[in-house]
């Protein structure tokens, strides 16, 4: 009796941690997307962010907890242009949730409606691991989160349409304070304008082309391929020849080469927030903006 | 260079007119040569002119190369009724090409799991010197709206094909369901879902190669569905033909395999993921074969007719500093599995010393492995593998008719491996890979195992399992 009552109990605990079936059930492949459901959806949305900021974006595993809110979802967002090839598929083939399967309205791939940079014109995976649709890093450039949240707003009126209105205003509210935050960020950005960066990874290319900033090369010889001792050494020459303002580094890269070229070059080492929660100011979509143009307006002066 | 070739012209022209001037005074010659000579020195002034001019814009256009790249490019849109060649369609493939250069101290054509009825299937190292592994070809695409297909075609070393899986799937017929339907690896555990190339290890685990033969594949159905809670609870069923070891195929219309299975699984943080998982087990062999050798040594066929059951336990545990896996991570794996064998057992099936008689046996394995990526692209792994022959009641031999030197495969006995390994991935595309091993799965002799191993994998970007 005990142990069926304790069997009853487990039961009972499990359902009711089912997340509520009030509110719009949100399914965020990335910490941005999370950050820009619940400022588009408020209270009348649940999100669920599927990986931490310092996780790699490529290399997410398809954890059982993830199938289990993707089997729940009412809406995914994430980025498309093959970044989560390597395991939302798997999550889309267990969960069972036909609602939000690439093609239909509880699916958004986000670069889908962004003009992307760098579409390679030669697929080769000797080139590293490049991206047949571009480089899908685009939340780094906020006009696109502006795009991307037109689309979200959207489709949250369409899902839920008894709260149509709610969405309506809360996504203009939200389209007129990102475009004075944007105002705002470039106007105070206007001395990074020329800056010449060397980031490890490609995933600042958005970042650079708002801001007119020039990347001066990466530190990965090539996508996703970490650079050797001896890669680093020549990289100290190139660096010092071509000159640089500052070496920079997302927080979920390996620190190790970036810290020994940025001492070997005197060339000062940035680090970023990637994405939202990166780093402690980072707390939202728009202190990820104003975190990083503080970071490197440091090392400008 | 028109403009040359017209000068030229001119002066051919000028020059073939002159004897019809004979007549003309020399005033008029000279006339005449002048104006010529001024029509040259302008022309020559033309041409010069356009040359500079023309040398000018290329070098505008050598400066101006090597500008950015137009800086946004639009996305390559779908060119339906382009003159289409149907290519489009074409489902994502991939091939994996995989080999291994081995040592063993002992012969592999005698490796044998002591204790254990033979499965006549995939078990041992992978042999001697420089094999070629499995090239395993996979297409696979949605099929239409309601379904999608997935075929993995497997070319041996030794030049047969096999189908690994080919199966058909649909999701969402109610909402969390999963069918799938063809043949498919069966979801017994962990591991045995997961394709070779995916393995931490070279070979399989003594428990999948002693109770399977390397892997279980079901040609039939398989019905999943996971619960709508925010831990992963999730059941399944499968129904097979059933004509793989430790089935056989019995040429009847029912399933003859038929299997259950539950999974829970969950996070503690983003650093850590677990999942836990059941599974129970039932097929029928009828005269399922095996060699042996009988109590004077002499080579003969027995044959095992009854029920297995089996049931299983399963658990893994991933951790990795905030979830990101890149730089440092750990992934912790264990297994356990039992059988029962309740039924008949023949010796001699077909010879002179045919007789049968009951055979029930209690058979356990199990195994566990931890994998850690100390750094990027370098792990290193351990696995214990450890098999238990239980205890096998021979009727045969009970009844005092045959010793039990005759069923010498079936003597007590539990085989042990303590396996290492240290695998390099120079990207997500390509692992090397060393691996030793202390195998004591034969009755006697160690072997010590060494293996090198490549895994390449081409194609679309497979996506993996938890």
């Amino acid at each position: 009796m005990v142990r069926f009552r304790c069997l009853a109990g487990l039961l009972v605990a499990l359902f009711a941690s089912a997340p509520a079936q009030a509110a719009l059930s949100v399914f965020a492949c990335l910490p941005e997307w999370a950050s820009l459901a619940q400022e588009l959806g408020g209270d009348k949305v649940s999100v669920y962010q599927a990986s931490s900021p310092l996780q790699d974006p490529h290399r997410i595993e398809a954890r059982p907890s993830l199938v289990a809110h993707m089997r729940s979802a009412d809406l995914v967002i994430c980025t498309g242009a093959e970044l989560e090839t390597g395991w939302l598929l798997v999550l889309m083939q267990t969960a069972g949730n036909r609602n939000v399967q690439p093609g239909t309205p509880g699916y958004i791939a986000a670069a889908d409606y962004i003009e992307r940079l760098e579409v390679p014109t030669r697929l080769d995976r000797a080139e590293g691991d490049i991206h047949p649709s571009g480089n899908p890093h685009i939340h780094l450039d906020p006009r696109n989160i502006a795009k991307v949240a037109a689309v979200v707003s959207d489709r949250l009126a369409k899902l839920d349409s008894k709260n149509a209105a709610f969405y309506a205003a809360r996504g203009d509210d939200f389209e007129t304070r990102w475009g004075a935050a944007i105002a705002k960020w470039e106007q105070q950005s206007a001395p990074l304008k020329g800056m010449r960066l060397v980031p490890y990874h490609k995933d600042s290319v958005y970042l650079i082309h708002w801001l007119g900033m020039v990347e001066v090369m990466d530190i990965e010889p090539k996508p996703g391929i970490p650079p050797s001792a001896g890669y680093l050494a020549e990289l100290v020459d190139k660096i010092q020849r071509n000159g640089a303002d500052a070496i920079t580094r997302s927080m979920y890269t390996d620190p190790k080469a970036a810290q020994w070229l940025s001492e070997h070059t005197h060339v000062p080492l940035v680090d970023l927030p990637y994405t939202v929660g990166g780093t402690p100011g980072a707390n939202d979509l728009f202190g990820l903006f104003d975190d990083i143009i503080a970071r490197l307006e440091k090392v400008r002066k | 260079m028109h403009a040359r070739v017209f000068v030229a012209g001119l002066t051919v022209a000028a020059t073939a007119c002159a004897p019809l001037a004979n007549a003309a005074t020399d005033s008029e010659i000279q006339q005449l040569r002048d104006e010529l000579t001024a029509l040259r020195s302008d022309y020559a002034a033309r041409i010069g002119a356009l040359e500079t001019r023309l040398a000018a814009v290329q070098t505008t256009v050598e400066q101006s190369a090597p500008v950015e790249p137009a800086p946004f490019v639009q996305p390559p849109l779908a060119t339906a009724g382009s003159g289409s060649s149907g290519n489009e369609f074409n489902p994502a493939a991939s091939l994996i090409l995989t080999g291994t250069y081995g040592q063993q101290s002992e012969d592999p054509a005698n490796y044998q799991i002591g204790g254990f009825i033979p499965t006549n299937g995939d078990v041992g190292p992978p042999g001697r010197s420089f094999q070629l592994g499995e090239s395993e070809l996979t297409l696979a695409a949605n099929i239409d709206p309601y379904f999608s297909g997935y075929f993995v075609g497997a070319f041996e070393g030794d030049n047969g094909t096999s189908v690994e899986e080919a199966f058909v799937s649909h999701v969402g017929l109610v909402p969390g369901a999963t069918i799938k339907f063809g043949r498919f690896l069966s979801d017994f555990g962990y591991l045995n879902e997961i394709h070779a190339h995916a393995w931490d290890f070279v070979d399989a685990p003594l428990a999948l190669q002693a109770f399977f033969g390397g892997q279980l594949k079901q040609d039939g159905l398989q019905a999943r569905w996971v619960a709508p809670t925010s831990l992963l609870i999730e059941v399944g069923v499968e129904f097979g033909l059933g004509d793989q070891f430790p089935g056989t195929d019995r040429d009847k219309n029912d399933f003859n395999s038929m299997m259950a299975f539950a999974h829970l699984g969950g996070d503690v943080g983003f650093s850590h993921s677990y999942l836990l998982g059941a599974t129970l087990y039932r097929s029928k062999a009828t005269d399922r074969t095996y060699q042996d050798l009988d109590q004077f040594g002499a080579p003969v066929t027995d044959a095992f007719t009854g029920d297995t059951d089996m049931w299983g336990l399963d658990f893994v545990w991933k951790w990795a500093p905030d979830g990101n896996s890149v730089e440092r991570n750990f992934k912790l794996q264990a297994e356990y599995f039992h059988r029962n064998e309740n039924g008949s057992l023949t010796f001699d099936q077909d010879g002179p010393g045919d007789a049968t008689g009951n055979y029930n046996s209690d058979q356990s394995g199990w195994y566990a492995q931890a994998v850690y990526q100390f750094m990027p692209r370098w792990r290193f792994g351990a696995r214990y593998d450890r098999l238990d022959s239980g205890s096998t009641d021979i009727g045969l031999v009970r009844s005092g008719l045959l010793p039990s030197t005759a069923f010498p495969i079936l003597a007590d006995h539990d085989p042990r491996r303590t396996t290492t390994m240290v695998d390099f991935s120079p990207s997500e595309f390509s692992r090397l890979r060393v691996q030793y091993a202390w195998d004591q799965a034969r009755f006697t002799d160690t072997d010590d195992e060494l293996s090198l191993q490549y895994i390449m994998s081409l194609g679309a970007h497979g996506a993996h399992k938890f």
